[in-house]
């Protein structure tokens, strides 16, 4: 831990997001937020309270329920010069604005010729564990992934939560922000006086021989927790955070795989079709050889989120469930 | 200079600049069609045919700084608001000197240096767009406006009220202009709407909305400068629904079983090209010299894009993969 971490402000990855667009709205007069409550309802989750204060109702939009609306307004006030942030509340919402998203946010650069670069960013809140049932509880952030002209981001770290957003801003292209909403609450030390972090690569958060853990978002702090627990058995295991899910990190990926020779992938996500089977893909194709046990996964039961607790933990995955998969993968002989 | 402009009153060479927008629109539109079945140009060609008035009138009632989003019927439009013509017909056969650099075809033409942004193919999904454009314009205190093209379809999409409504609670500068053709594809407007009136339903939200003939070039131009003066001056945005009609098919798949042939031929009596001709040549303001004049100006000028065209080299396989994501400056 460096010494400006020490000092730094014990903060949650909410305030973490709330200093994010503090930061983007103080540095760039062309940045501004709309989304519906993010004004004097201080956002559904909190994370934009008392920004309508400090940035005033130019700046801090709220919009009518109309996500097609405002996101194809993002669209167009980007196309128009200025940096807007466009908050969705749940990624289920989203599916609402996906012809804006998907028919010209993703496509007006390529279809122009390179004359109109969308640097637009969303956010949204992804992800279950808060008892919110089938229509706020998703992870669709990997079916995102499959669109060529996307970027895909999912903060897991409170200094990611805080920094990625002025590297999306920064970015001439469409960001979408995925916030898990089970890490709102998380309590850390920002590393400040810290280079500005980047959205193109992945991160190794705990390094290991024996196993790689693929993860991101809100199934980090598992995996953490899971390589703490077979720590104590002697299997090191090495847990790479994804970050970025379009375009995925191939290299360091690979790397990761060379050196351990097992992978698990743990995804919030569905198994079908989902960005786990495109990163076990991907590792077939790039280091198949490389590989002493097949490539496993753990993912969320194909399964529409459930609201008792009981059956949303059961349908989501547990630290339990990865301690077990990753035994099983190491244990195989070669 | 009839009933139906009232209070203007035209003169040789307005009359004649009127005349010669239409009719170049027209004749490069009659030869795509005829390079469609040459197999030049592919995809889905949708001609303006008969709405010609509608882009003529707005288009001429914009500034350079106002920005333009069009539907995938948006020959009319981009030459109006100055994409070249050569530019234009390269789109159409997807060579690389396109508008687009070929990439977007007949549906998808975007000129950002004269903020032509498109070209959207997806009913209604301008509206949105727009929208945001106006903010834009608001938001960094500038003097341009937005307008917004689309059919009567598009009144039955949820963007389309969700648009107008975003536009007239925050008083954006954005002038939505509905081309009500009657037909959305082969579904006519009263197979699709419980209420006819589209006018009635943007007047709804708050915003003066105007029904205009979209036959007649002076009502439409009359009725745009009217609004955009309006929209420029700090009011909020307004609406234009222009009536008018699809002379030719939908596409060029279209075998047009839903609609009677008296029926266009009725309209095709009522066309922008026709009835301004003939009024003008009553008026004495032109001559049928004058009219051969301009069509040949027109061919002249459509023979030379054609020829661009013809003579413009692919894009590269090699760049297939451009542009998905801008290039960032080194």
């Amino acid at each position: 831990m460096t010494a400006d971490a020490v000092t730094s402000p014990r903060m949650s990855y909410r305030e973490a997001l709330r200093e994010g667009l503090r930061d983007a709205l103080r540095s760039d007069p062309r940045v501004f937020l709309m989304g519906e409550d993010v004004g004097l309802y201080g956002g559904c989750y909190a994370v934009t309270k008392s920004l309508l204060a400090e940035f005033g109702e130019e700046r801090i939009r709220d919009t009518p329920l109309s996500e097609s609306a405002f996101v194809g307004a993002g669209i167009g006030a980007a196309l128009g010069g200025l940096r807007p942030i466009v908050e969705i509340m749940t990624v289920n919402f989203s599916l609402l604005a996906l012809d804006q998203i998907v028919n010209s946010a993703a496509t007006l650069c390529h279809m122009s010729g390179g004359q109109c670069p969308v640097p637009l960013v969303i956010r949204m809140a992804t992800g279950a564990g808060r008892q919110l049932a089938a229509q706020h509880s998703h992870s669709l952030e990997g079916w995102y992934a499959h669109i060529p002209g996307l970027r895909i981001v999912a903060p897991a770290t409170l200094d990611d939560a805080r920094g990625m957003l002025g590297a999306a801003l920064r970015c001439p292209d469409p960001v979408l922000i995925f916030e898990h909403i089970g890490l709102l609450n998380m309590e850390g030390n920002l590393t400040t006086g810290a280079v500005p972090v980047d959205i193109d690569r992945a991160a190794i958060r705990r390094a290991g021989r024996d196993i790689t853990l693929l993860t991101y978002g809100g199934s980090l702090y598992k995996c953490l927790e899971a390589a703490t627990q077979l720590a104590a058995d002697g299997i090191e295991v090495e847990v790479v955070d994804l970050r970025t899910l379009r375009p995925l990190d191939d290299a360091l990926i690979v790397d990761s795989v060379r050196r351990t020779h097992r992978v698990l992938i743990v995804d919030e996500g569905w198994r079908s079709g989902g960005i786990s089977a495109e990163l076990g893909m991907r590792i077939v194709e790039q280091a198949f050889f490389e590989l002493d046990a097949p490539i496993a996964r753990v993912c969320t039961a194909e399964v529409p989120i459930p609201y008792p607790k009981h059956l949303e933990d059961a349908a989501l995955p547990s630290v339990p469930r990865i301690v077990a998969a990753a035994r099983a993968l190491v244990s195989r002989e070669p | 200079m009839t009933a139906s402009s009232p209070g203007v009153t035209l003169d040789r060479e307005h009359a004649l600049t009127l005349l010669r927008q239409m009719l170049r629109i027209r004749q490069f539109e009659d030869r795509c069609a005829q390079l469609y079945t040459e197999l030049k140009i592919r995809g889905f060609l949708h001609l303006y045919n008969g709405e010609e008035a509608i882009a003529v009138g707005v288009l001429g009632s914009l500034e350079p700084q106002d920005a333009v989003v069009a539907t995938y019927r948006e020959h009319g439009h981009a030459l109006m608001r100055g994409v070249p013509m050569n530019a234009l017909m390269a789109e159409m056969f997807g060579k690389h000197t396109g508008s687009s650099g070929g990439r977007g075809g007949s549906m998808h033409v975007f000129d950002v240096a004269r903020r032509f942004y498109g070209g959207n193919a997806i009913v209604g999904g301008g509206l949105p767009i727009a929208t945001g454009l106006a903010l834009a314009e608001k938001l960094a205190k500038h003097t341009g406006i937005a307008a917004c093209f689309f059919g009567e379809g598009a009144v039955a999409e949820g963007e389309f009220h969700e648009s107008l409504n975003l536009a007239a609670l925050w008083r954006l500068p954005v002038l939505f202009i509905c081309e009500n053709n009657l037909y959305a594809m082969g579904t006519a407007l009263s197979r699709s709407e419980s209420v006819t009136d589209v006018r009635a339903k943007a007047a709804a939200y708050g915003m003066p909305a105007l029904a205009v003939d979209g036959m007649d070039v002076v009502a439409v131009q009359a009725a745009a400068q009217s609004a955009v003066a309006s929209i420029r001056g700090g009011n909020g945005p307004q609406f234009l629904e222009c009536r008018t009609y699809r002379l030719r098919a939908h596409s060029m798949f279209d075998a047009q079983l839903y609609r009677d042939k008296a029926e266009v031929e009725a309209w095709r009596a009522r066309g922008p090209l026709i009835t301004f001709t003939t009024r003008c040549k009553a008026a004495g303001l032109i001559s049928e010299a004058d009219f051969l004049q301009l069509q040949k100006e027109a061919d002249a000028e459509v023979d030379a894009a054609v020829a661009f065209a013809e003579s413009s080299e692919w894009e590269s396989v090699d760049e297939l993969e451009r542009w998905v994501y801008a290039e960032r400056p080194a």
